[in-house]
């Protein structure tokens, strides 16, 4: 599905690079985790596949597609999450995830009921006439995921979907990605939360200083790294104790 | 056209939600086109309200210092106050108190008479009409001086307005002074006739005509298309505030993902502006035609006109959006498009003409004024409003505006997508 050879990414002025020489296939109906410190490359590797950023060198294809030569098939295969709340403050829920639908040649009473699902789904009906600015961190971030899965894409790319929120939105969220997935979505996220990265993905990859360090399953990783009960013992194993402050 | 249709609704929400921005958008041009109405009506009539007063030190007491008191109170632009000390006036208008003081010398009707009647004498001895005295006795009669004191600050063109007027005044004095001499010199008369002392060359202004209607311009049809046009270009520092404002709050990273062109979502912004322009100038026609009558401003006359009019300010609306497209797409920060929008349209508006007229400007700034589209706008409203101009006398001037929009588009949709190419 997702084919990665030897992307790296240097940027304007930086002394090293943000992602180095990396490779990784990802397949269909996978939950891939990006896992790794802050500063690792997570979120320069989600933007370089969402065609946010140009990589420095390498390439890469999804469904056997590349941006430059089939952009705009590319644009409605994939959906992206970011991870700050992309949305109209003063749009209400309704507006903004009609104008978000609208936007991949969604419209009439088919966007309108695809819209209400998902909002009854991640319980936030009730609140689809009121403006965004007016929600919580949590219903913020579900109609972000909301706003970025009207079209059905077969990828999404989901960057922190769930920091910032409560238990309980963080519940709701996994289980309608769980949903999506068994419905034939592939999901790639990138989360700072190891326990439920855990529990939700079916791969994870540790990136630290823009390489991989290591790829597999959840529980493969943890039996291979002796003393590891979970996935953080395997991440604190790899990446160590220290800070990683960087401006 | 079903996403250009979604991002014209969303454009339409965006702003209608925003009320203190719409009430800013359409009430400050209004508030803007009053203010300078009332504030350039005065200049714009010979006969004013308030006068402005002066002070003036008679040091003559003669005939000459009566006419000239006597014609700055009739100019009606003056409340003439007498003081008798110059170095007192003089403080008080380098002080700022008065603009103007105006100092009338000493013995200045006396020399007058004494001068015009030497060279008057002097010409009919010529003429050999009367014995003439020694030349060699002739007393020199020195010239006189009349001493303007400006207040520093007082504008120049002020200035050039009251010396040319005073210097008229003079020039008139003088003339009558030599034909009441000849007279005197040439009949014993008083009673009798001998020069038409009315003026013989006098000038007539041939206005445009509409229907045989001369068209008289007045302040109203001068300042409501300047400013009009003004109100119209500030709409670039929403729009590029609009499109800096999606880069930051991440919505902008979301629509790149989306199968949609950044052509397409300008298109949205374009459409939604355009009425905003024209919803405001609506606005300004109605001010100076229902409002400006009602409180004894000149009507502005907009019959049979409104479509022409109505085609300037769309295709000056689109040239002020191409400019807002563009700024909003390079800009990083409200920081950088609000202040720079702002004084770029104040550098359009002065060198567009909308201040102060292009022909009075030096040479460099007209042919700057020339790459102004503010000029373009403001050339094409007088060609409609004084001009009496057709549809063809307008069309240089809004395919200047038309490509100027397009040209300002494009650089922004290829900036962009240079910038975010993958």
């Amino acid at each position: 599905m997702i084919d990665i050879q030897q992307i790296s990414k240097k940027y304007k002025g930086a002394d090293n690079f943000s992602v180095s020489n990396f490779n990784l296939t990802i397949a269909d109906q996978e939950i891939f985790g990006l896992l790794g410190p802050n500063g690792a490359g997570k979120t320069t590797i989600i933007s370089i596949l969402c065609s946010l950023i140009k990589p420095t060198s390498g390439s890469f294809s999804i469904a056997g597609l590349t941006y430059q030569k089939n952009k705009n098939e590319l644009k409605q295969l994939i959906g992206i999450v970011p991870q700050e709340y992309a949305l109209y403050p003063t749009l209400t829920a309704f507006e903004n995830l009609k104008y978000f639908g609208s936007m991949y040649g969604l419209n009439g009473k088919s966007l309108d009921t695809k819209i209400n699902t998902a909002l009854e789904h991640l319980g936030l009906l009730a609140f689809s006439h009121k403006k965004i600015d007016t929600f919580s961190g949590g219903m913020k971030r579900r109609i972000n995921l909301i706003a970025s899965v009207l079209h059905n894409p077969n990828v999404l790319f989901l960057d922190e979907p769930t920091v910032g929120v409560d238990i309980q939105s963080k519940n709701v969220i996994i289980e309608y990605l769980n949903d999506l997935n068994q419905n034939g979505t592939t999901i790639i996220y990138t989360s700072h939360h190891l326990n439920e990265a855990e529990n939700f993905c079916s791969r994870v990859a540790i990136i630290d200083h823009g390489k991989l360090v290591v790829e597999g399953k959840p529980q493969e990783l943890i039996e291979q790294h002796l003393g590891a009960h979970n996935l953080e013992d395997v991440f604190i194993n790899i990446t160590g104790k220290a800070l990683r402050d960087h401006a | 056209m079903h996403k250009l249709w979604a991002s014209t609704y969303k454009e339409f929400l965006l702003l209608t939600r925003d009320v203190g921005g719409i009430a800013i958008l359409f009430v400050m041009p209004l508030v803007l086109i009053v203010t300078i109405t009332l504030i350039q009506d005065s200049t714009f009539k010979t006969i004013t309200d308030s006068q402005i007063p002066i002070l003036v030190v008679d040091k003559d007491q003669g005939d000459v210092s009566k006419i000239i008191l006597e014609g700055l109170k009739e100019s009606g632009t003056f409340e003439v106050i007498t003081k008798t000390d110059e170095i007192a006036a003089r403080d008080l208008v380098f002080k700022g108190k008065y603009q103007l003081a105006i100092i009338i010398p000493e013995n200045l009707t006396s020399s007058l008479e004494q001068k015009v009647n030497q060279n008057v004498d002097g010409i009919i001895a010529k003429f050999g009409l009367e014995e003439t005295e020694d030349p060699l006795v002739k007393p020199e009669v020195l010239g006189k001086e009349v001493t303007l004191y400006f207040d520093p600050a007082t504008q120049l063109t002020f200035k050039s307005a009251v010396k040319n007027g005073i210097d008229k005044m003079i020039s008139k004095i003088e003339t009558q002074s030599i034909y009441k001499a000849f007279q005197a010199q040439i009949s014993d008369d008083p009673s009798e006739i001998i020069f038409e002392t009315d003026t013989f060359i006098t000038f007539k202004e041939v206005l445009p005509t509409d229907n045989d209607k001369e068209m008289i311009p007045n302040s109203v049809q001068h300042n409501v298309p300047a400013w009009t046009l003004f109100a119209i270009f500030f709409i670039i520092v929403p729009l590029s505030i609009n499109i800096v404002k999606e880069k930051s709050q991440g919505t902008f990273v979301r629509l790149r993902t989306n199968p949609v062109s950044y052509a397409t979502v300008l298109g949205g912004k374009t459409l939604v502006y355009l009425v905003v322009c024209l919803i405001q100038f609506v606005l300004m026609l109605s001010i100076g035609v229902f409002l400006f009558p009602a409180i004894g401003l000149p009507t502005l006359d907009v019959s049979g006109r409104m479509p022409l009019l109505f085609v300037v300010a769309t295709f000056a609306g689109l040239a002020a959006i191409g400019l807002g497209l563009l700024l909003g797409t390079i800009a990083k920060t409200q920081e950088q498009s609000a202040p720079f929008g702002a004084t770029f349209v104040v550098i359009l508006a002065a060198l567009g003409g909308v201040w102060v007229p292009v022909f009075v400007m030096p040479k460099v700034m007209q042919a700057l004024s020339h790459i102004s589209p503010m000029n373009w706008g403001l050339n094409a409203f007088y060609d409609v409003f004084l001009r009496n101009g057709s549809f063809t006398d307008i069309l240089p001037e809004i395919s200047l505006l038309f490509a100027f929009f397009i040209t300002t588009t494009l650089i922004a949709i290829i900036y962009n997508e240079k910038k975010n190419a993958v």
